[in-house]
Order: C-alpha cells, then structure tokens, then sequence
C-alpha cells in the first residue's frame, strides 16, 4: 500500500487548529479530505497537537461518523429510522446487500459501493430512504433502487 | 391524485412583499430527496427557453411532504397556488398553461388563495408560529425574512426592554422547552442571567464568558421538526439566540447540528454571514453596547450529544459522555462556564413572543402547556409532513383531520411518540391532549415531536425491538445498567421475536426496565425502557401471542411466519424466482412455483413482487 500524503494533513492542522474544542472539527476536516482517518495521519496529528494520541482515537472511535478503512467510491446510507423501519427498510438493506453483493459496512470488488446503514436521515415522510453521497432517495422500491444503482454504474 | 376543488377562498394568503410574479420550488432535504432538484432546474431551463417573465427560487418546506415535490406560483396581483407531486415531465405544460392564461392543471392543485381544496384541511386546524415562514420566504435572503416582521422581535428587545424584562416576558408566556422534557425557559434564563458574569463590558475577561447554545442535534429517529426549520427558517432561530444571549449576557454562541444535515448547516452558515452585514449579529448589536457571536458545530454522529451535558463534552471536542447534574450547565457549562442549552423550536419561538407579547401567547394552548408545538408526521399516515398545532388538541385531532388517517384504509393501532425515549400511544387513548401533562401521563412522552403512525401490520414487539436495538447501540456505555441493561431487553426481545420466548420473560423485561431506569445517569437511559414498557402496558397480547401460541399477529417477525405459494393463484411467471435472494424458489415457467422452506429467510420480497396476490403469509 502507498504511503499515505501528508500535506493535505499538514495545512488543515495548521487551519483549523485554532481553540480549544477543535478536535472534532480538525477530523472531520481530514476525513473529508483523506475519505477516512489513516492511522498516520491521526499519529501526525497527535505531535501537531500536542494532545496524547489516546485521546485523539478516544474521540474518533467513540463518534459514528469517523472511519479508519477507505470508503468505496459511493457511499450508500440506508436509512433505518422509524418511519423507514416500518416502511420496509430491512428489506431494501437485505435486497442492496443481495444485489452488491456486500455485508452492512463493506465495500464491493469493484470499490464502487460502501454499503452503511444509518439511524436517520430526517426525510421521514418519504420513507423508506437511502442517500447515496450526497444525494438522498425517497419512496423507494427494489425496483427504483435497481434502476438508481444501475445508473451510478452506468457513470463509470 | 385529484384534488377535490372550487372556487373560494382559499389557505393560501400573500405574503406582504409579494409583487413581482415568481415561482417558489420547495427545496427542503425532503423535497429535494422528492426529486425538487430535477423539477427546479427544468422549470429554470424552460423559462429562459421561453423568456418567461417570472422569478424562480428555491424556498424551504411547507409542511405538506406527501405532495412533494411542491411548486408555489406567486402573482403580482396577490394570488397564490400551490402545486403538487410535479415531475420534471409536466413541467412544461404546467408553465405553458401559466404563460398563456394563468390556468392550472386541476388535478396538481392542492391549496390556493383562491381555490377550496379537500387538502385544505391539512392546514385548517394548523395555528403557525413557528412555521409561519416555512416555506413560505426564501431561506436564504435576509430581506424576506425582515420584511416578514423578521429582526423585529431583537430590535424591540435591544431598544426598550432590559435584560431582566425579556426574562420576565420569557417566564410570563410560559415557553417549555421545546427538546422533550418542558423545563420552564423563562426560569432557565433566569439562573443562566443570575449566574456570575459580567455580560458586555469591553474589558470582559475569559473568566467572565457566559455561552449560550442551540440544540440542534436531532437525533431521534422519525423527527424531522429541526431540521425543516433550520432548512426553511434559519433566521427565527437566529434571532432567538441573540435575544436570549442578551437576556442572560452570553457574548459566545453555539449552534450545535448533526452532520447529517447538510443543507441545514449550509443555511445556517449564510444566515449567519447575512444577519452581521446588517448588524444583528457581531459587534455592538444595532449599534448597542451589546456583542454576540455565533459558531456553528457540527455533530459526528452520536445520539447521545442531544443530552446537555454531552453535547456540551462534544463541543469542548472530547468523546461526549454525560456526565452528572448537578451542577447544572447555567452554573457550570463549556469550560466551566456558565452556558444556556435551549432546542431550535424554543429559540425559534421567543422572536414572535417578544414582538407580540406573553400575553398573546399564553392565549394559546392549555393551561400549563402554552403555545404550540410541531410535529413530524410519519409512518402509516395519509398525510405525511410537518404541522403545527396549539397545545390542548387531540391526538385523534392530529391524526385524522390533518394527518388524513391511514395509508390505504388500513386500521390504525398506535402512534409513537417521543422516539427511543418515548411510547406507543393505542387507539383507546386518541382522544389525549397534546401538553406536556397529559402525553406524559399515557408512559409515552412529548418529546421533541416526532410523530410514527402505526397500522395493523406493525408488530409491537418488534418495535420495541427496534428501539432497544438503538439504545443499546447509542448507549455511550458510562453507566453499568444502560450499556449491559439495554442489551440484555435487546437479547430478549429478540428470542422473543424469533418465536424462542418463554413465559418468565416479560417479567424479565419488566424487572430489567425499572433498573435500566433507575441506574441511568442521563436521559437516555433513564427512558430507554419507555417504548418496552408502553407496548407491555398496551400491547401485551402482542407479546403473549409470540410467546405461548409462537404467533405474530401483525405477521411481520419472521421466526414466526411462513410464506406459501397459493396454487390457484400462482401463474408461473416467475417473478418470485427472480426476485428471491437465497433461491429459495424453483418451479418451471407457466407452472406453480414453490417456497423450499429450509432456505427461505422470510424477506417477504416474493409476495411484494407478485402481481397475482399468489404469496400468502402464515
């Protein structure tokens, strides 16, 4: 595996480390940039700070949106709030693990689609929902994910 | 679709600056998640194909989510019609037909100025406070929202009243908060304004910082309240802060969001920007003395930050666990310092309680709930969407002559109210009031709003599976009973879906609950047992069925169903084949399929697949 660049690092360190509190800004901004939290990046992180390096995982583990794999190209959400829960969301996770051919939090072959289940998106009235990227899905069928799941491949 | 119409007088009224012609499209999450994008930037395109004289913009969202996408055409001459379910598609003939004579397609009408619709009872019963602008002005110009009495409320604050009356008009109109619990704001201010700071004066040191916050972090699953006003409204919640930091002293504010509100952020960043160009925010505020500043967080994705205290460890960027109270975060916050945490409806209330009075708002609603409150409709209801009603309506009220009732004509069985800290509501108790009181009463809670419609085919037990399955994740595992506890009502609640349940297990539950509760530091587990105990309160058969006759009366727990092929039905198309993701079916074309039973995992997609109704669940 490649060494991961560290000057993207460097000058959002340099940024946003600005006040107390920072930290979570500070990752949220790497992960933007790196897609997740490479272990280099969180050691040089830790001498940057000055703060121990427990801490900075402390945060970063405890906190559902940090990640220390990389990301396929897409990242699907599917929303498993209440709404989409009785709306059928189980079904559509199982169909979309089925047609990626993936587990709940795993990346196809092709590095094409992350596959995540998240608690809620908000779009509660056009449940069931997924967002892919940024772009959310509403009123979904096995039918219309097939056909949006196609179009995502068909952009390749 | 076909709305039911006539010429009248219609639900919608012009807005005050309304003069030149425009198109609204409501471009909320939910909107856009509708496709509003697609019929935004087609209507864009055909009216400067056409050189239509009219302006297009994007506003935030109305309320009515079941007619998504929606399209508002604003006449110079004070009319108003709003469209609904619009594609990309019609588009065209929509604005052919407003080009030529201002006529509309009947059947995408679903309210107007001057048309009666039969969607115009979604709004009838509604009294708009804080969602008076939703949709209605674009979010993202400062001018709209002030010529909508926007800023009054600060400036009114600012130049006549002094710190001490805003709290006494706060504590007078009997605001609760608006995140769940109800805490009287007015004396919430109080202790915050009480606790030692020197507010405003230029030399103030860092000792003396007071922070003031807003709770945005919606967590609760089936809430959409927050974000829609963040989406729609950014300034009223804007200028609440500032009226509450000047009441309390706080010169630093927070707003703290989930990251899973992008949009919402996005907007919140340019009101932000816009209301210090004009001077409402920043340095010397309306050229007083007074200076506030505002800085928005955003969230990592925890459930538990929406607890104050946790929020507060998230903000100071460490892992957010709650911790005691007291000491309360009026008397020691954010670094130590004093710090007011209200939710975004509360703030968003105090503009029009300043402007117009306590008085005025404590003629709204009942007795020790006053106002009104805003609620996410979502599940099984016709009308899904954001409606704001006065304390003191019923439940049945909400449901049924706004919400529509049932999706489907199916039976109503329960409303969920208050998200993982709350209850399933049964048909016998629809005639509840929405206070603080009396919701609390039936073991369900108010809640932040969240409102999850339920029909005969939910499964109970499996809901408050559901919730325990996020509590139990959620849990951020400080206290022994919330981590292990919730996991523990998990594990059994799962046996008991899986048709393994015993008779000694409800009393597992029940004992399990109290503890949960009464060792839970914070509130999420102090309430994590509500949605087990309301579904055992009012639904135990439920659970009884599953586990002495090994039977699911909603027939949704797949330990406890089986799916079969009705030979007379079935006509061998084989859909179901194709569609089952274990291959679990077989059978020739133009031959009755079968179900091998062994693999079958009970997805149910074979039966939503079948066009012949050929799949039965037994």
């Amino acid at each position: 595996m490649n060494a991961v660049d560290t000057s993207g690092a460097f000058s959002i360190i340099a940024k946003e480390n600005t006040h107390d509190g920072s930290l979570i800004p500070i990752l949220q901004k790497l992960q933007a940039h790196y897609g997740y939290l490479p272990k280099e990046i969180l050691v040089l992180l830790a001498k940057r700070t000055g703060l121990p390096l427990a801490k900075i995982l402390g945060a970063a583990t405890f906190y559902a949106q940090f990640r220390f794999v990389p990301l396929g190209k897409n990242l699907i959400k599917v929303c498993h709030g209440t709404a989409c829960h009785i709306g059928g969301a189980p079904k559509l996770t199982d169909y979309l693990k089925d047609h990626l051919g993936v587990i709940v939090g795993g990346t196809t072959k092709d590095g094409l689609f992350t596959l995540e289940q998240v608690a809620c998106l908000g779009c509660c009235s056009l449940a069931p929902v997924m967002m892919i990227n940024e772009t959310a899905y509403g009123r979904l069928a096995q039918s219309k994910i097939a056909k949006i799941i196609k179009e995502y491949r068909e952009r390749e | 679709m076909g709305a039911v119409y006539s010429k009248g007088k219609g639900v919608l009224s012009a807005l005050p600056f309304q003069q030149e012609p425009r198109i609204k499209v409501g471009c909320g999450a939910c909107g856009i998640a509708a496709g509003a994008q697609e019929v935004y930037d087609r209507i864009v395109g055909y009216v400067n194909e056409k050189k239509i004289p009219v302006a297009v913009e994007k506003t935030g969202c109305i309320g009515m989510c079941y007619q998504e996408p929606l399209v508002e055409f604003e006449g110079s001459d004070g009319t108003n019609v709003l469209l609904g379910r619009l594609t990309p598609e019609i588009v065209p003939s929509i604005l052919d037909g407003y080009l030529k004579d201002k006529s509309y397609d009947p059947e995408q009408i679903v309210a107007s100025s001057d048309y009666v619709t039969d969607e115009d009872s979604f709004f009838k019963k509604q009294y708009r406070v804080v969602l008076a602008n939703c949709g209605r002005i674009n979010p993202e110009e400062i001018e709209e929202y002030i010529a909508v009495d926007g800023y009054k409320g600060l400036s009114k604050a600012i130049r006549s009243m002094t710190p001490g009356e805003i709290v006494e008009e706060v504590t007078k109109s009997g605001l609760r908060g608006r995140g769940g619990a109800g805490f009287p704001t007015g004396l919430k201010w109080k202790i915050a304004a009480a606790s030692k700071a020197a507010a405003f004066k230029p030399e103030v040191s860092k000792e003396e910082v007071k922070y003031l916050v807003c709770n945005a972090d919606e967590g609760d699953p089936g809430a959409f309240m927050d974000r829609s006003v963040l989406e729609s409204d950014p300034h009223a919640v804007i200028e609440g802060m500032i009226i509450g930091a000047y009441a309390i002293g706080a010169r630093e504010g927070y707003i703290y969001c989930r990251a899973e509100y992008p949009l919402a952020i996005h907007r919140l960043r340019l009101a932000i920007e816009q209301a210090k160009t004009k001077g409402f925010l920043g340095e010397r505020i309306l050229g007083s003395p007074f200076s506030f500043d505002i800085r928005i967080k955003e969230g990592a994705g925890a459930f538990v930050c929406g607890e104050e205290t946790a929020l507060m460890a998230s903000i100071e960027g460490n892992r957010g666990m709650p911790r005691l109270r007291p000491p309360f975060p009026a008397e020691r916050g954010i670094w130590g310092k004093p710090t007011n945490i209200n939710n975004v409806e509360t703030y968003a209330n105090v503009p029009r309680i300043i402007l117009r009075g306590a008085g005025w708002y404590t003629g709204l609603g009942t007795d020790k709930s006053k106002g009104t409150k805003v609620f996410a409709l979502a599940g099984k209801i016709r009308r899904g969407g954001l409606i704001e009603v006065p304390m003191g309506m019923t439940l049945k009220e909400i449901i049924f002559d706004i919400g529509g009732g049932i999706k489907e004509g199916k039976e109503f069985k329960a409303v969920q109210m208050g998200g993982p800290s709350g209850g399933c509501i049964p048909k016998g108790l629809l005639d509840t009031i929405i206070d603080y009181d009396s919701v609390t009463k039936t073991g369900a809670i108010m809640g932040s709003g969240g409102m999850v419609v339920m029909d005969e085919e939910t499964c109970m037990v499996e809901i408050a599976r559901y919730f325990l399955d996020f509590t139990q994740k959620e849990s951020c595992g400080k206290c022994t009973f919330c981590r292990i506890g919730t996991k523990r009502m998990l594990e059994i609640l799962e046996k008991i879906t899986n048709g393994e349940g015993e008779e000694s297990d409800i009393g597992r539950l029940e004992k399990l609950a109290a503890n949960v509760k009464m060792g839970s530091l914070c509130g999420l587990g102090q309430t994590a047992p509500n949605p087990v105990l309301t579904t055992l309160r009012y639904f135990r058969h439920e659970y009884e069925a599953h586990i002495r006759d090994k039977k699911c009366p909603a027939m949704q727990c797949r330990g406890l169903i089986t799916f079969r092929i009705l030979p007379g039905s079935c006509v061998g198309c084989g859909l179901c084949l194709k569609n089952c993701p274990v291959h679990a079916i077989t059978g020739e074309r133009k031959q009755v399929h079968l179900i091998d039973q062994k693999l079958c995992i009970k997805c149910g997609l074979c039966r939503d697949s079948c066009k012949f109704s050929a799949i039965e669940v037994v």
